[in-house]
């Protein structure tokens, strides 16, 4: 759990979870396209991602597709989120994702 | 890109043995599938279903693959949402990897589900559920106990 937080702890790193959230199953050249990150910090993140458990990748003819693997995550939550707590959270979620919509 | 996938990996202090049968036992699928359990005898060809409690039919499909206890794939079609059934098939498979450790051996259990269509919902609607039925299968194999016992 200790590499999941340390993976995490970084907005380079969390930024590509981001762009696999958006769009899961992308070669290294999709993931740096429009990053102000060189290549070999690209790869480098991704190694601490992988180690981590958050990306997981498959190979696909002669690419290498990089997926976003929320098990780790979703560990952490049920660690310290009691099942009748949940449906509370994603109430207040939504009614921050509303409230913070409207704004702009 | 024309399909939808996910892979998603988890690590379980298990044997592959355990593994498989806990995907394929019918009451083993039943303590950590949130209220489902899966029936099929599990050979190529041999139909496949995930079933709710109450006896109606979630999912069905086909094996395509069995591998026993390294890999098993599923043709697999949502049987209870119009929109989701208009999909077509879905493919399931389920890879399990022995992985050395420092005191006992690790499983790795890689679910790779993915549809021939983009944006698909199906995939979209079965990624939510699949974290949180990993998380009990390996609560449920190394502690005894799951998580979520229903769906929440």
């Amino acid at each position: 759990m200790d590499e999941v937080f340390k993976a995490l702890a970084d907005a380079s790193r969390r930024s590509l979870l981001d762009r696999l959230h958006a769009k899961n199953g992308q070669t290294l050249n999709e993931l740096c396209e429009g990053l102000a990150m060189t290549r070999q910090a690209v790869t480098k993140h991704l190694v601490i991602l992988e180690e981590a458990n958050l990306v997981t990748t498959r190979r696909q003819g002669r690419e290498k597709l990089h997926y976003l693997n929320p098990v780790p995550i979703h560990q952490i939550g049920e660690r310290w989120i009691r099942k009748f707590e949940r449906g509370k959270l994603t109430a207040l979620s939504e009614l921050k994702r509303r409230l913070e919509s409207e704004e702009k | 890109m024309s399909n939808s996938t996910f892979v998603y990996v988890t690590y379980i202090k298990t044997t592959p043995e355990r593994l498989w049968s806990a995907l394929t036992d019918r009451d083993f699928t039943r303590q950590y599938w949130l209220g489902a359990h899966c029936e099929s005898d599990w050979k190529p060809g041999s139909s496949w279903k995930l079933s709710f409690e109450d006896g109606r039919v979630a999912d069905s499909g086909e094996i395509v693959e069995a591998d026993p206890p390294r890999r098993l794939a599923i043709k697999w079609r949502n049987q209870w949402s119009p929109e989701l059934n208009a999909e077509g098939y879905s493919l399931c498979t389920f890879e399990i990897e022995t992985v050395p450790g420092d005191n006992s051996d690790a499983v790795k259990l890689s679910v790779i589900h993915s549809i021939d269509r983009p944006e698909s919902a199906f995939i979209k609607a079965v990624s939510g559920g699949w974290p949180r039925i990993l998380s009990n299968l390996k609560s449920l194999l190394e502690t005894g106990s799951v998580v979520l016992p229903k769906k929440a």
